[in-house]
């Protein structure tokens, strides 16, 4: 399912990070940083949602708007019952939809957006995706004082939020296209190697943007993933190869960007909902700002497991959304 | 792509894990562990004139002590990682399981949160502590008898 927009834009973005991104490699490209994990409040929850609450403020002040002027708020995080994004909403105030993807929750919410505002049926809309580490390691994995050793597949989540603000105003990034992806069943069970998981779902996701735009992959000048980690990079270009006949050139991963892979303690590379609009919305855009980028391909991919189904061992489903962004000519 | 196929393509791409390595590691620290736990059983035992069995529970009790405090302090999960498994399979593996699952649910009430999670890892190592050592005393008896 492929959509063409003729009038959206992302007209200003607000990333806000914790101190591992704060300290990586495009730690100039984000809005605002913290120094450590709580950001000055009790409990990593809700550090979690004073980080969608600043990504929101920063692009409220962007754009010389109030909370009363926005028509739609969407945002979705990793905790159970999206509970961090449902306290920012609380704050915020607005008409909200909380969305669930896991990694590939922010171009969910850039979708239904999109979708909105090209239908008229909103002006604007706030989205927005965030990820705590140390919250999303209690919740999926084991306490984070613990520090048991881990495979090298394994991936760090990163800590942060992104905001970004839609409206059908030409200035900013355009969004030109997206293709809704269907969830993958890949066969993999191990929840220590999500870049096995989600690179089927990211490899069917392009190919089906491809051939439903009636493009090749070089059309875009960069195809980005969101978030494979170091070695689900090179099972993604090998599985598009080999079914669909695809190769990647201009490809990167989120995963292998916003951290420094070989001085972090971060194993296979980051993840989470954060990390593939931090990237984008900081780095990505900053390029295509400078038209050094024209267009990009951001696929965002998640796997969507649970604790229990990962105990009951079940293969974790994964799925990856597409979106096309372009440089306003 | 098939999924047997797609196996195939996924371990190609995924790195091996030093077993050795971490094996060596492990049984290197878990042997000073032990080192260290025998040389308090002695120290009690001489400065206290106290039988080595009543020695034992107290070298378990200090091990234990010092390990909830190194994970309260910050840095033990740190010298977990980096001795494999060498910290987490001696006592002080169980202390630094309980503490760490305290420290993480602390602010979710003493019942609800710290009561409810703090055994959370260190609750399987209880019951299949308690029913392996109940099976092996069995065997004892049966066959020696003793």
């Amino acid at each position: 399912m492929t959509f063409k927009y003729n009038n959206v834009y992302i007209n200003e973005t607000g990333t806000v990070t914790g101190p591992y991104e704060a300290s990586g490699p495009l730690s100039k490209y984000f809005d605002k940083g913290y120094k450590d994990f709580y950001f000055g409040l009790p409990t990593w929850e809700q550090a979690e949602s004073k980080s969608i609450e600043d990504a929101v403020d920063i692009v409220l002040n962007k754009t010389n708007r109030t909370k009363f002027d926005i028509d739609l708020f969407i945002s979705g995080d990793l905790l159970n019952q999206t509970a961090a994004s449902n306290i920012a909403a609380s704050s915020l105030g607005v008409p909200y939809f909380g969305v669930y993807n896991a990694c590939a929750t922010s171009v969910e919410g850039l979708i239904l957006a999109s979708n909105m505002i090209e239908a008229k049926q909103i002006k604007n809309c706030i989205t927005c995706a965030s990820a705590h580490n140390n919250a999303s390691e209690k919740q999926f994995r084991y306490p984070v004082e613990y520090g048991g050793p881990k495979p090298k597949t394994t991936t760090f989540t990163t800590t942060g939020a992104a905001a970004a603000f839609l409206s059908y105003n030409k200035k900013g990034i355009r969004i030109e296209s997206a293709t809704v992806g269907s969830v993958v069943d890949s066969g993999v069970k191990d929840a220590f190697h999500m870049g096995a998981v989600m690179a089927p779902a990211a490899a069917q996701t392009i190919y089906r943007h491809l051939l439903e735009t009636k493009r090749e992959a070089d059309y875009y000048d960069l195809i980005l993933t969101g978030d494979l980690g170091r070695y689900g990079k090179n099972i993604l270009r090998e599985c598009i190869n080999t079914e669909y006949g695809i190769t990647l050139k201009n490809y990167d991963d989120t995963a292998c960007m916003i951290f420094d892979l070989d001085n972090q303690p971060v194993y296979a590379g980051a993840s989470g909902p954060a990390c593939a609009p931090l990237v984008t919305y900081g780095y990505i855009f900053s390029l295509m700002k400078k038209k050094e980028l024209k267009r990009v391909l951001l696929v965002a991919t998640g796997a969507l497991h649970s604790q229990s189904t990962v105990n009951q061992k079940l293969s974790i489903p994964s799925i990856a959304h597409a979106i096309s962004l372009e440089v306003i000519e | 792509m098939e999924k047997n196929k797609y196996k195939e393509v996924v371990n190609r791409h995924t790195p091996k894990e030093n077993v050795l390595y971490n094996t060596m590691i492990a049984f290197f620290v878990g042997g000073l562990m032990g080192l260290l736990g025998q040389l308090l059983i002695d120290a009690y035992s001489y400065y206290f004139s106290i039988p080595t069995n009543q020695a034992s529970i107290f070298m378990i009790v200090t091990l234990i002590f010092v390990g909830c405090l190194l994970t309260c302090l910050g840095f033990f999960d740190k010298w977990v990682h980096a001795c494999k498994c060498g910290l987490i399979v001696p006592i002080t593996g169980f202390a630094h399981a309980m503490m760490s699952a305290a420290l993480e649910y602390r602010k979710e009430g003493l019942v609800t949160g710290i009561g409810a999670n703090m055994f959370k890892l260190a609750g399987s190592v209880i019951i299949f502590g308690v029913v392996s050592a109940y099976v092996f005393g069995l065997l004892r008896l049966i066959l020696f008898g003793c």
